[in-house]
Formats: C-alpha cells, structure tokens, sequence
C-alpha cells in the first residue's frame, strides 16, 4: 500500500472522539490479536524491551549520580570519578550544612510565589480573551486576534534588553512585579484556548442566556466548567515553564532573598567541584517539587504537553 | 432569537490581556526598536542621542556579531538532529506497549522538568576532566579523557548532548500523543493487504506522522536558536569563543559593557534571522504536505 493513498485521519474522524477511541482500545486490551507496529514472536519484544532499557538507564544515571554524590562526604564527592560506592560511606552531611547556611527554602518559597502567581494570572487573562475573542463580537476583534498571534512568534529573549531599561523606569528592578507581570504574556494560550472555546457548542450558552444570565455567569458557569481539561493543561505548562525559567528572572532580581531556584542554584555554583556534595544536595532539593509533582499526576501532565505543546495545531 | 452580548462585553474580557500585551510586549518592542537606533546606556549617563542606523551598520560589520551567530546555527543543527530523531525512537519504542510505560515515561521526560541550574551540576560533575565519570568510563576501555567543555573540538558536541538529555522528553511526549492518534482502522486495512509490522511501519506510521515532525522540527529549531542558559552556566561561551551563542552576545553587550543601544540593535538583527528561518521552515514544510 503506497502512503499517498492513505486517508488523512481528520477526513474521516472527528478528532474529538480520538481519546475515547484509545480509552477504549486500553480497556479491552487491544482487541486485536496483533500490535501495530510491533511483530509478533518473542524476538522483537526482547529487542524492544532491551533497547527501553538501555536507554531508560542512560537517562537515569546522571539523575542517579546526582543523587548519589549527594550523599557522599565532600572528600568522596570531589574524588571519584566512577565509584558509586564513597569509601568513607554515605553521609548526610552535605544536607546539614545546606540547611544551616543556605537562601534555600527562601528560593524555593520564591519559586513557588512566582510560579503560582504566573500561572494564576496567564490562565485568567489569556481564558477571558479567548472567550472574547471566541464568542463576542467587537470592532478590530479580528485584527488584534490577527496581532496576538503574529506575536507568538516575537521570542522573548528579544526582549529583556528593553523590558529591563522599562523596569527601570517603572522603578520595579528587583521586585516580585518584575518577575511575575512580563511572564503573564503567553500569546500561544489564548490562541489554544480560543481554539477550545470555538468548539463548545453555543446552545449551552444560549439556553443559559434566556434563563437571563449575563456574559459574566456565562462565561463562569457554562463555559469554564466544560472547558476543565484545556484549562488544566495551560496551567500545567506554564506553571513548568516558568518554575525552570532562568534568563528573565536572572536579570531582573539581583536582591539573593528574591531569586528563584534556578537563579539562586546557579549563583551559588562553584565551578572548581570542591562542594559538589553540597551542590548536588542543593539540586536535589531543588529539582524534588516538581518531580514529586510529576509522579503524582503523570497522566494529567503527560496530557497537558500534548495538548499544549505544538501550540494547538 | 436569542439575545446577544453587548458589544462592550468583547472589549471587556479582552482588555486584562491586552494589557499586559501592550504593557509587556508592544511597549519593550517599542522601545528596543527606538533604543536600537540610538546611543542609550545602561548606567543611563548623558541621556541617549538618535546615531541614525550606526547600531546596524556597526552589528553588519562585527565579527562577533556573525561568530555568535554561526555558533547559534552549528548548536541548533547539532541538537535539533538528535533531539528529533531520538525522540521518534523513544516514542516507537514506548508505543509498543511493553510492560513499564509509568517508568519508561518517567526516565525520558523527568529530566524535562529540572531547572537548568541542577542540569548544569549533573553534568559539570559528569563532564570534570581528571574526576569526571565520563572520562573514568573512557579510562576503562583504555581510552585518554578528552576536554569535554575545554577543548574547542569538543565544546559544542558535548552542549548539544546536555540539551539533548534534558529536553528530548518533550519531544518524545509529543510524538507518543501523535501515534496514539492514528486510528486503529488504517493498520487494520494494511494488516488485510499482507503488510507485517514492519511494512505497517514504513507505510502507515511514519508517513502518519509527516505533519508532526514537521511541527516538531520547527518548534525545535526555533527553541535551540534561542539558547542560553546551559551553554552560560557550562562554558560561558568559551573555550575562546567558540561556544557563545548570540543571547550571550546581547546579555554581554547589554549588561556588561552597558551598551544598551547596541545590544537592542543585535537583538532585532537576531529577530529578523529567526523571522526568515521560521517562515523559510514553513514553506519547506507546507510544500512537503501537499
């Protein structure tokens, strides 16, 4: 069978019913004898199975050794190079000493703040424009949507030269403003969610408009409860995106009590090895929320990425 | 008929957003392009005088200028590659269903989710020339260490693979989302025709996934020509150079020699660059649709 004369798949399948579709295929295990793509026998699920491992373990070693080092004393973090094992035994020393001395907990409470506040804002303003965008008409409604999604491909690393000279000005520099407020940008969100908004039907709301609710309560009641699943997804990404964010908030705070993890981590790095118990306790700490975050709602986040991260299409 | 909004209504949900969008994005446009057109200094001293199209004519002939650039395209060519095409491997190979997808999912996108500071860590730790794992294991199989970060061979190569172990996980969730997609009916009529597994893949699967990578590929390019963090933090564009990419010639330009009018003009050349390449990305990948 040539490829050219396979159907596309959006011709002859709405792409809403795709999950319920795989939903269905999980539960009943298939419901096929064969694999797609994979042959049958027992070789081919030997190969696939060793090479899953192979580079599952490539992937986890240096995350391992981080953990490892860790918990070495700083004489075996900064002597060995392939010995897992410290010769002095493992050691909780390097958490001890981070505990008593570091900004740690001040840079992690900094990094939740930012993140919340980032994440809370981007998803309230960017789901009220997508509904205005979506299901209001009012005069230049096209060519300011036109406008916001030209933007998205403004990067905004472009940016932080004038917007530091404009914190300036606004005499913002090195307060939680400036970190938070250009972070609330996210042109590609309105753009999915107006996407989303598009396809919920309009008898819902209209059936609540006679009942003679305003746009408000509309919008609050009818299209944000059944707009649940995109709008966890938009948070889910922006709260990642900007938890690891590290070129903006490195230039815009230089007060060590209002850096984020990653800006704090990496202020305090010493590039000689000396401490890389301590540092690599430091990262481990750091790295642990969201981690723990990610075990607990794999799926959700899983989703969210796909969802959200080729922008809609 | 059913009442409608008020046309008021459009312009009041709309206007918290664009309010931040004029304030934090049309705005510092604004003033870049305006900055990048005169004299204006970090340390603000004498104000800023308008030197006409001096910032880019200074940017057209700064060797610097054009070094960053070629070593921003060498490190996206080098890690767009890899961060594509393993990623599609990952996702073939998860998609199989083989038992353990919880922890197959977990080791390929976890290190997606650590902040670049941890990443620069693991890896310094992992890159040192004389206690470094990687040369230990080298030593092993009676290899010499090499300078993974110091020597100029190697600098960019060893980049590219910190950035391939840290973000491919994204781009291997996008794919796996991609073939779970494709419906069950199109294997089903290939299986009808004959075609084996690996038929099925040539034929159904990947040219399935044409668009997809096509996507991919352009949001890949684009974040790698956008890089910054991990080479500053690992090599500060070094060894003499030969790493730093064109975001750390900005960050230079701007915040440490002050030269904010200067830096805003690099900035928009930069700008113009990523504008051709995206819209040179869609039309290659627009045409291969049809």
């Amino acid at each position: 069978m040539a490829p050219e004369t396979l159907p596309p798949r959006t011709q002859d399948k709405p792409r809403s019913t795709m999950p319920r579709e795989v939903a269905r295929r999980r539960r009943h295990g298939g419901g096929r004898a064969w694999h797609p793509t994979l042959g049958a026998g027992l070789l081919p699920r030997v190969l696939t199975l060793l090479a899953l491992a192979l580079m599952a373990v490539a992937w986890l070693v240096p995350f391992g050794w981080g953990v490892d080092t860790s918990f070495k004393s700083e004489v075996d973090a900064s002597a060995s190079g392939v010995d897992w094992l410290p010769d002095a035994g493992f050691t909780l020393e390097a958490y001890r000493t981070i505990f008593g001395q570091g900004n740690l907990p001040v840079w992690a409470v900094n990094s939740v703040v930012i993140a919340v506040c980032v994440t809370a804002l981007t998803v309230a303003v960017s789901a009220m424009a997508a509904y205005a965008f979506s299901r209001t008409l009012f005069r230049g409604r096209r060519v300011l949507f036109a406008v916001i999604v030209a933007s998205i491909m403004v990067p905004p690393q472009i940016l932080i030269v004038p917007l530091f000279r404009q914190m300036l000005a606004m005499n913002l520099v090195d307060t939680y403003a400036a970190v938070i407020l250009p972070q609330v940008v996210a042109p590609a969100m309105v753009f999915i969610l107006k996407k989303f908004f598009d396809g919920i039907p309009r008898e819902l709301e209209e059936a609540a408009r006679i009942d003679g609710a305003g746009s408000f309560r509309v919008f609050w009641n009818v299209v944000l409860p059944l707009s649940r699943p995109i709008l966890a997804a938009v948070a889910i990404f922006v709260f990642i995106n900007t938890w690891n964010n590290f070129l903006w908030p490195f230039i815009s705070t230089s007060d060590p009590q209002l850096m984020t993890l990653p800006v704090g981590l990496s202020t305090v790095k010493d590039s000689t090895g000396l401490r890389n118990a301590q540092e690599s306790a430091a990262s481990v700490l750091g790295s642990l929320p969201l981690l723990i975050v990610f075990m607990l709602f794999q799926r959700r986040i899983v989703k969210s990425v796909a969802t959200t991260g080729l922008g809609g299409q | 008929m059913t009442p409608r909004p008020p046309r008021t209504t459009g312009w009041l949900f709309a206007t918290p957003f664009l309010v931040f969008f004029g304030l934090f994005l049309v705005v510092p446009l604004g003033i870049g392009l305006w900055m990048s057109f005169t004299d204006a200094s970090l340390t603000g001293a004498g104000g800023s005088t308008f030197v006409g199209l001096d910032n880019f004519t200074e940017a057209l002939g700064d060797g610097q200028v054009w070094q960053t650039l070629g070593n921003t395209v060498w490190f996206t060519v080098l890690s767009t590659v890899p961060l594509v095409a393993l990623a599609l491997v990952m996702a073939l190979l998860v998609y199989t269903g083989m038992p353990g997808q919880w922890l197959w999912r977990l080791s390929f996108f976890a290190s997606h989710l650590l902040p670049v500071a941890v990443v620069y860590q693991i890896w310094n730790m992992l890159y040192q020339p004389d206690r470094g794992m990687l040369n230990g294991l080298l030593d092993l199989v009676g290899i010499d260490g090499i300078g993974w970060l110091t020597d100029e061979k190697y600098a960019m190569w060893s980049l590219a693979l910190v950035t391939l172990w840290w973000t491919v996980g994204f781009n291997f969730l996008l794919y796996l989302a991609a073939l779970q997609a494709i419906p069950d009916h199109l294997y089903e009529a290939a299986a009808l025709d004959g075609a084996g597994a690996w038929r099925r893949l040539w034929s159904v699967t990947l040219p399935q996934l044409r668009r997809t990578t096509g996507l991919i590929t352009v949001l890949q390019v684009m974040a790698s020509l956008k890089v910054f963090d991990q080479i500053y933090l690992l090599t500060r564009g070094g060894p003499d150079g030969t790493t730093r990419p064109i975001l750390e010639y900005i960050y230079d330009t701007g915040f440490t020699n002050y030269r904010l009018g200067y830096a805003s003009a690099i900035s928009y050349v930069f700008f113009g660059v990523i504008i051709i390449l995206s819209l040179a990305q869609l039309k290659i990948f627009s045409r291969r649709e049809d």
